[in-house]
């Protein structure tokens, strides 16, 4: 009876006991995974919140803030920020220097990319030195492209190389820069971004292109297609969909952060002529120390890069596989 | 693919390529091969100016290389007080370097841990993650540059180095990466009592050196060309890049060509030798990213 009355608390008490420490083990345990969990991510989340969040949301109340001269908000305006940069000519003129830089550069891009990853892959002979060459100007800055064409290929004097080449057919140097009409610069900013940025967009679409299967071009040849035109058109074309898709998008969001190639060819009296959006931010952020108004347009810009990313996620229904 | 062959009748495929075969492969190579000399142009025409004298570049009569190379040009550059351009390539050096070093290291280690640590919020924390890919870092540079100067580095290395570190876009591919990590590597590691970190540096470290060097070259070269954020950030000529120096002398008043053009060759050596020996890896790299923003 003794031991009964006693053994039935005390094997209670153990088994509580037993629950007590699972229970501290599993909660050590947890701990355990969060602390090594926050070891090795802690690093980067620190560094976002500081350099991403912070940023973002300082700058968000900034541009309610008339802040001159001082990042410190001085007196709350409210959206006046945005009412002004939204009937800013200057501004809406950056957009619109984005949109036809973007026709431009989109389809071009697009176009010659393709071919190139087209042509390198259709030869034998010397493939890998093709593809090499191609891609070799991925490795220079903007700066120097700039360099290159703003004093070498498209200079205005007689010396350039573009106006020698015009000379020896015994036409007279044209000023490709800083002349309005016709617009030649376009020429200038549209060939510098394409010789710097067509060997990533040929490396995408030769990946597309080694996805292929072999078999369909075999079987459409049996089916009777023609080689050339008619299997690129329905099968080369319609399998490179995804690296397509990537191309376009990467090279819209490329286009509306251009600045460095704008902002060294375009310099002095020419920034005018074409001047995109972060080229303006610079210009009111920099030169006049406006912050509260160059908050208010990287905020307007943040949300037009926002919405044109979720808009084509929908649109195109990335990640719906996932 | 890029070749229309048309034959007149499919009912008599001829043996062997057929004519219009062999035109049309030689119509490629011609195509290649003028495409060639436009791609290099550029490199001639730094190299001819770079090695010309001033009087040989401003010349109206083309020459195609100057009759004696001008490598005095190079010793002139250095010596010119008005363009701080030895301090720029040091400054270029120690930026890229750290920065490359630094962001590989940090998206490694947060990658890892989003992808094999089970923590309740992983997913959370991943989604926060997810939503810097959505900006480009270059759309917010007047907010980073307002905490930046609130922090007072502006004109100082760590404002030049440090924001670049944090990168979402490197971690979220190594977590892709280190999702598709063989697991019983790991779990080997753990039968011989290692935890998290002993598994992450003495198995998945060794056995991830393709990926780490793909990403870390296309970093460097990234780090290298930037402009806007150094221009922004390098406000003294003591901190500026060697992009800045040169955009600095590209937009000077007085003109001094040859220099200007053997420090763009100077400028892009670093690159070109990472391109001959790493092409491989910056292929991959860039097949696995895209386009680095």
């Amino acid at each position: 009876m003794k031991s009964l009355n006693t053994s039935v608390p005390a094997e209670m008490l153990a088994s509580h006991e037993g629950e007590q420490k699972r229970v501290q083990r599993v909660r050590r345990r947890s701990l355990e995974t969060t602390l090594i969990f926050w070891s090795f991510v802690g690093p980067l989340i620190l560094g976002l919140t500081v350099f991403f969040y912070i940023p973002i949301l300082w700058s968000l109340i900034l541009s309610f803030s008339s802040a001159r001269a001082t990042i410190t908000p001085t007196s709350f305006v409210g959206l006046e920020n945005y009412r002004a940069m939204l009937n800013d000519p200057e501004f809406i003129k950056s957009l619109v220097t984005f949109t036809i830089f973007a026709a431009f550069i989109v389809p071009t891009t697009f176009a010659c990319a393709l071919g190139l990853a087209l042509l390198v892959t259709s030869v034998k002979l010397a493939q890998g030195f093709f593809r090499s060459v191609f891609f070799l100007p991925t490795a220079c800055s903007y700066v120097l492209a700039s360099v290159i064409w703003k004093m070498s290929f498209f200079n205005g004097s007689s010396y350039g190389l573009a106006n020698t080449v015009r000379h020896s057919f015994g036409l007279d140097p044209i000023s490709w820069i800083s002349s309005a009409n016709p617009p030649w610069f376009w020429l200038v900013l549209v060939t510098v971004r394409l010789w710097l940025q067509l060997g990533i967009y040929m490396i995408i679409f030769i990946a597309g292109l080694q996805e292929i299967p072999r078999e369909l071009y075999e079987a459409s040849l049996v089916d009777g297609a023609k080689r050339g035109w008619q299997t690129f058109r329905y099968i080369t074309f319609p399998l490179l969909r995804n690296a397509s898709i990537s191309v376009l998008l990467l090279n819209v969001i490329a286009a509306f952060q251009a600045f460095d190639e704008f902002f060294n060819i375009m310099s002095g009296g020419n920034q005018i002529l074409a001047r995109p959006p972060l080229v303006y931010l610079y210009n009111i952020a920099l030169n006049d120390q406006n912050y509260g108004y160059g908050s208010a347009g990287a905020i307007i810009l943040t949300l037009i890069i926002l919405i044109f990313t979720l808009f084509q996620g929908r649109f195109l229904g990335f990640g719906r596989s996932e | 693919m890029a070749r229309s062959v048309s034959r007149p009748t499919q009912s008599q495929p001829t043996p062997g390529p057929s004519a219009w075969a062999i035109i049309s492969t030689v119509l490629c190579y011609v195509l290649l091969i003028i495409l060639t000399l436009l791609f290099l142009a550029p490199f001639y025409l730094i190299i001819r100016n770079g090695l010309a004298s001033e009087s040989e570049i401003t010349s109206s009569n083309w020459t195609f290389f100057p009759s004696t190379l001008h490598f005095e040009n190079i010793q002139e550059l250095f010596k010119d007080t008005e363009v701080p351009f030895l301090d720029g390539m040091i400054n270029s050096t120690i930026i890229a370097v750290l920065q490359t070093i630094g962001q590989i290291l940090v998206s490694a280690l947060a990658g890892y841990g989003l992808a094999r640590i089970p923590y309740r919020r992983a997913n959370q924390v991943f989604f926060a993650i997810l939503v810097t890919l959505m900006i480009p870092s270059a759309v917010i540079f007047v907010p980073t540059y307002v905490i930046v100067s609130y922090l007072g580095w502006v004109s100082t290395l760590q404002g030049l180095v440090v924001p670049g570190i944090f990168s979402g876009f490197t971690t979220f591919l190594f977590r892709q990466f280190f999702l598709g990590f063989p697991r019983e590597l790991e779990e080997a590691g753990r039968v011989d009592g290692l935890g998290y970190w002993g598994v992450f540096w003495r198995v998945v470290v060794p056995n991830s050196y393709g990926i780490i060097a793909a990403l870390s070259v296309i970093t460097f070269i990234a780090s290298w060309n930037a402009f806007l954020w150094p221009l922004v950030v390098g406000q003294d000529a003591s901190a500026w890049t060697v992009q800045v120096v040169l955009s600095n002398f590209l937009n000077a008043q007085v003109l001094n060509l040859h220099e200007l053009f053997i420090g763009s060759a100077i400028a892009i050596l670093p690159l070109v030798i990472v391109f001959f020996f790493l092409q491989r890896y910056i292929v991959e790299g860039y097949k696995q990213s895209g386009l680095k923003g």
